[in-house]
């Protein structure tokens, strides 16, 4: 088991210079450069601009950019906003916790929804509940992320009032920020009603930004558990008299959920990007909304260092599913 | 044949799979007997139901295939018409069932040692301990060298007779007065499917089990089974005791099995094997369902089914059983 953690964590650091490669390049190949940006409409004299240029270090050529890059990362600075002249590695860490927070929530209701349906769906096959299921799934999948979050927010804000149309947190709570994560916050404050408000603002984001994978973790545990009910090894727990309960929870789920996790750490990459949408729809102030402003201020250092930061997450979380794999199928931790 | 011999009574059994006007039968009106401690052969071809029928006893039959028989009696108890608890206690318990491919039949992500555990505690309970202590001893009894730490196997690390050792294990973890084993061997190196027919029939006679041993190795059923049930296309042909059924087949189809083996075509160039295939859902002919493979078949074997002709015990589903040259009689 030892050897292969080691040998996934290996693996790891290849990917990582890829994507900071990736990222790098990326940033420079879209059209518009910050300096411009920066001269607003009045514009700047050749001199000036050379000045700023060469003050923000884009003078220089671009391989040596990426190395000077590079050499910072690894020494944990990603630089500082052109914008807000704040490190960026600061500003990421303020706005994290509230995309963590939503992430999490939404991972979790697509986890849990996603995985009964699929259960449900798949030990009544070809019933009502399975047509029902698989139909809630297909639209959930094909429904475009702000149009689902509109739809929901005009319903249960606007018409029904049951939840806050926006933000992270109604303006007459004061909440004293310790860990970052809203719901910890308020149970730690001694305002009154901020946790239940806290929750009331997450539920729907959660949900809009839950639907995709929940749609796509009921699909793949549907059709993982169908094909486990049908292997040799069930009949033979069937004929050693066991219930059905037991049957479907202990000897079929654990083999379906080997391919469903694989889903669930590919569908953390989807969830982070949803968060982009989701946080734009919902005024949430997180890492989504920040990256989407920056983008459009051609601002270099926190576009570089949030896509870094994000795909860094993604690897880990992926590191973290492969792990997880080999503590539910022995073949894996077994093989060397 | 006394009665209180009698461990399990099939009588009538039909499978059929399928809805609408034409369901497909797998298995039609079969009655059989098996006795305590005795060892039944269940003989043919592939598609001849021998599965199907034992899996309906096992009640491991699902939608769309529906079982129904006049009556299942194992030990005075009618298994149609028990509720679905009640038919679990029994299943797994009292009757256990061993298949053909250890391999894929143990589950991949459980040790071995869980896997029997489990039997045991859904039908005996006991302890941890204890039924740690009772798993080692049913791998010591199967055969598994080093069962204190096997038992922390997983199956992919076990070799497939190995497997078929622990499930063999798990079978008879409780004790079962009756198991079947459906084609126990086939899935095995030559080599292993002595030894594992060996142990098979050494803890049935220790445990003195009614056993069903499925298969279509005729030379396996001749040497360990006392009696022989023969299917064709779902139905049985002939029944008998094993010695005799082999000395002179009364069945067109248990001569031509028989002929197809190679040890009787010595001195020829070719196996003697019966022409077609065993007809499908939508080819069942009329009258005697062997009668486009039979050589001796007449005008009224294609229109009218036969009944069971001989004796009680030794019986078989022809019009012209054969006599003990071989021959058809009139």
């Amino acid at each position: 088991m030892l050897y292969f953690i080691l040998r996934r964590i290996g693996m790891v650091i290849p990917t990582f210079i890829g994507v900071s490669l990736f990222a790098f390049a990326l940033i420079h190949l879209i059209p518009g450069d910050p300096v411009t940006v920066m001269g607003g409409e009045r514009g700047m004299t050749a001199t000036e601009r050379a000045e700023l240029e060469a003050m923000l270090g884009l003078d220089k050529p671009i391989w040596v950019q990426y190395f000077q890059y590079i050499g910072n990362v690894l020494q944990g600075d990603l630089g500082t906003s052109y914008v807000s002249r704040e490190p960026v590695m600061s500003e990421f860490l303020t706005l994290f916790p509230a995309t963590i927070e939503l992430t999490v929530c939404a991972a979790i209701f697509a986890s849990v929804v996603g995985l009964t349906l699929g259960i449900l769906a798949a030990v009544r096959r070809g019933g009502l509940l399975d047509h029902t299921v698989m139909t809630i799934s297909l639209t959930g999948y094909s429904m475009p992320i702000f149009w689902w979050g509109l739809l929901l927010m005009l319903l249960f804000s606007v018409n029904l009032g049951w939840t806050p149309v926006s933000g992270r947190m109604d303006v007459i709570y004061w909440i004293d920020e310790v860990t970052g994560f809203m719901l910890i916050d308020t149970l730690l404050s001694d305002e009154e009603g901020a946790f239940t408000a806290a929750v009331q603002h997450l539920i729907l984001p959660s949900i809009v930004l839950g639907t995709i994978p929940m749609a796509v973790i009921a699909r793949m545990t549907r059709s993982s558990m169908l094909e486990v009910l049908g292997e040799d090894y069930i009949r033979t727990a069937r004929a050693k008299g066991l219930s059905k309960r037991r049957i479907i929870v202990k000897h079929a789920l654990r083999n379906a959920l080997i391919p469903v996790i694989t889903v669930m750490g590919l569908q953390v990459g989807l969830l982070l990007s949803g968060a982009i949408l989701t946080e734009t729809i919902f005024a949430w102030p997180g890492i989504g909304k920040w990256l989407v402003e920056s983008i459009s201020r051609r601002d270099y250092p926190v576009v570089q260092g949030g896509l870094l930061l994000i795909a860094t997450i993604i690897i880990l979380v992926n590191l973290l599913v492969d792990l997880m794999y080999g503590v539910v199928n022995p073949r894996v931790r077994h093989s060397k | 044949m006394t009665n209180d011999k009698k461990l399990l009574s099939v009588n009538n059994l039909s499978v059929t799979f399928g809805t609408g006007d034409n369901p497909f039968t797998a298995v039609d009106r079969i009655s059989y007997d098996v006795d305590a401690g005795e060892v039944l052969g269940i003989v043919g071809e592939s598609g001849s139901g021998k599965s199907v029928s034992s899996l309906a006893l096992m009640g491991l039959i699902d939608f769309p295939g529906k079982v129904r028989a006049d009556s299942l009696t194992f030990e005075h108890t009618n298994l149609i018409g028990l509720s679905e608890n009640a038919r679990r206690k029994i299943t797994g318990d009292e009757i256990a069932m061993i298949f053909q491919d250890p391999m894929t039949s143990l589950n991949p992500s459980f040790t071995v040692g869980n896997q029997i555990m489990e039997a045991i505690e859904v039908h005996q309970g006991g302890s941890k301990k204890e039924r740690r202590a009772k798993a080692i001893d049913l791998l010591q009894q199967v055969g598994i060298p080093a069962p204190e730490s096997r038992i922390d196997s997983y199956p992919h690390q076990l070799s497939g007779g190995m497997s078929q050792r622990v499930m063999i294990a798990m079978a008879i973890a409780c004790d079962p007065k009756l198991l079947i084993a459906d084609e126990p061997t086939t899935a095995l190196d030559v080599t292993i499917q002595a030894q594992i027919i060996e142990l098979l029939l050494k803890l049935q006679r220790e445990k003195n089990m009614g056993l069903i041993l499925i298969t279509h190795d005729l030379a396996l059923v001749a040497e360990a089974a006392d009696r022989v049930v023969v299917m064709y296309a779902g139905q049985i042909v002939e029944t008998g005791p094993a010695n005799e059924i082999f000395k002179a087949p009364r069945h067109p189809y248990t001569q031509a099995l028989m002929n197809s083996l190679p040890e009787s075509a010595e001195g020829h160039d070719r196996l003697k094997a019966l022409p077609g295939v065993v007809p499908g859902a939508l080819d069942r002919p009329q009258g005697c369902l062997l009668n486009p493979r039979c050589p001796y078949a007449t005008d009224r074997c294609r229109v009218e089914e036969p009944g069971y002709y001989g004796p009680e015990g030794r019986q078989s589903k022809c019009f012209y059983p054969l006599d003990d040259n071989g021959r058809p009689t009139q």
